[in-house]
């Protein structure tokens, strides 16, 4: 198994200056005695983004699961400034903001009920906004009353990325958030991870589109080539 | 930090939880309603004798509610398992027993409390004397809430399973059979003119045990079965 921590584009030199950062250290992974992944590093420092990649069972999303403490790796650990994010997991799921492939969204509740819900779950923007956000995932106005049930699968996807906005969250960890998006959708998260980047925050992703953002330094991590 | 306050955090879950119950009436309703099925039915298919019906009737009624929670547990953590806001409910900085609990409180309260307003009505129907009503709303007060701790544990460990539910049963059932004896038995020595302080401390204690217990029990549980 062969893992790497290619740097992408040329701004790689563009230094942390001792922001919070998160870094894996010797991170496997077995499965039914059979290794998915041996010996894989990385580190990230504020304003850059991870993009893992790697074909579909490579461990993508075990491999996001375990960044979020879900997952517990069989050797290795995740370090949040320095420290493994075990010790203290509270402090570092108050910087955490997770979209998974469920999109942890109940479709009992209307887009505005989930989205407050995720507010005083966890640590909220002190801006925030429910309607707003909404609004700025471009969900139309009819939508704020309407169950998520009844909701597209896209729209569903921007409620949950909807989360993203109401939390006070450096790290975003997204499992293939561009599922099920239109283009239109997919420009709009584009433009969320370049703004959280910009304002430094750090963002791990996997996704198999091209991802294309401007002015941000993005990583990659190449799983089980 | 300006996080969200534990507080604010347990009363949104807790509203959360009783909206979708509210939202999904009919599933709720079913538990009652076998509550109530299995009780009338006893009547019909054993000898409507008014003195036979008093004897059984303790047993039954709890047997009947112990069915019904057992009914109801498996949908404590399903939904949210399926659609991930389980995940979501692990990734708060909240301590997760406390979440847990807020989430046990609710399933009470739709799937426990609702056998407390029934039970008198059904008691009556077994010809249950007005002696016994006391001793029966009491043990239900002490005894279903901890139908739903010690019930948590199991569903957590098994939420994550295909076909849970045999298992669910084969684990939860031997926990809950103390609950059972000592319950049915202070309603039937209520009835007798014996007294029952014995019987209640006992369940009074369970219930205490549990409540400090099952939340950290269950929440390891959710982190196994998420894993």
């Amino acid at each position: 198994m062969i893992m790497s921590d290619t740097p992408k584009p040329a701004e790689m030199n563009h230094s942390s200056n001792g922001s919070p950062w998160i870094e894996g250290v010797g991170l496997a992974l077995s499965r039914n005695d059979r290794y998915i992944f041996t010996d894989l590093n990385f580190s990230l420092a504020a304003g850059q983004i991870l993009q893992v990649e790697g074909h579909n069972g490579s461990g993508k999303t075990t491999m996001l699961r375990i960044l979020c403490g879900l997952t517990l790796p069989s050797e290795g650990e995740i370090r949040w400034c320095g420290e493994d994010i075990r010790k203290n997991l509270a402090e570092y799921y108050a910087q955490l903001a997770y979209v998974g492939h469920a999109p942890g969204i109940k479709g009992e509740l209307t887009p505005l009920e989930n989205l407050e819900l995720a507010r005083s779950m966890s640590r909220p923007r002190k801006e925030a906004d429910a309607e707003q956000v909404l609004e700025r995932l471009q969900l139309p106005a009819y939508c704020d009353d309407v169950l998520c049930h009844n909701l597209s699968a896209g729209q569903r996807r921007r409620v949950a990325l909807g989360r993203l906005l109401m939390l006070d969250a450096r790290l975003w960890v997204l499992d293939e958030p561009f599922t099920a998006l239109d283009p239109g959708g997919r420009k709009l998260v584009e433009e969320l991870l370049s703004g959280h980047a910009q304002e430094g925050g750090m963002a791990v992703l996997t996704t198999h589109h091209v991802v294309n953002l401007e002015g941000c330094i993005v990583r990659g991590l190449q799983l089980g080539t | 930090m300006s996080e969200a306050s534990l507080g604010t955090a347990f009363i949104s879950l807790l509203r959360r939880d009783l909206m979708l119950a509210y939202r999904h009436r009919a599933q709720m309703l079913n538990p009652l309603l076998f509550f109530v099925i299995v009780v009338s039915l006893f009547p019909l298919g054993l000898d409507p004798d008014p003195d036979l019906l008093r004897t059984i009737a303790p047993g039954v009624i709890w047997v009947a509610a112990l069915l019904a929670a057992m009914l109801s547990l498996d949908s404590m953590f399903r939904s949210d398992f399926d659609d991930g806001s389980l995940e979501q409910l692990l990734l708060t900085p909240h301590p997760l027993p406390l979440l847990v609990l807020a989430k046990i409180v609710a399933h009470w309260l739709i799937s426990g409390l609702p056998l407390l307003v029934l039970a008198p009505v059904l008691g009556m129907l077994l010809n249950l004397g007005s002696e016994s009503l006391f001793p029966l709303l009491a043990t239900l007060a002490l005894g279903t809430p901890v139908l739903s701790l010690i019930g948590s544990i199991g569903v957590a460990l098994t939420v994550g399973l295909r076909g849970g539910g045999v298992l669910l049963s084969l684990l939860i059932l031997p926990l809950f059979i103390p609950v059972l004896i000592f319950a049915a038995n202070a309603v039937g020595n209520a009835g007798a003119g014996m007294d029952i302080t014995g019987q209640l401390a006992f369940l009074g204690s369970l219930l205490a045990l549990a409540f400090a217990l099952a939340p950290l029990a269950t929440a390891a549980a959710l982190r196994i079965s998420l894993n």
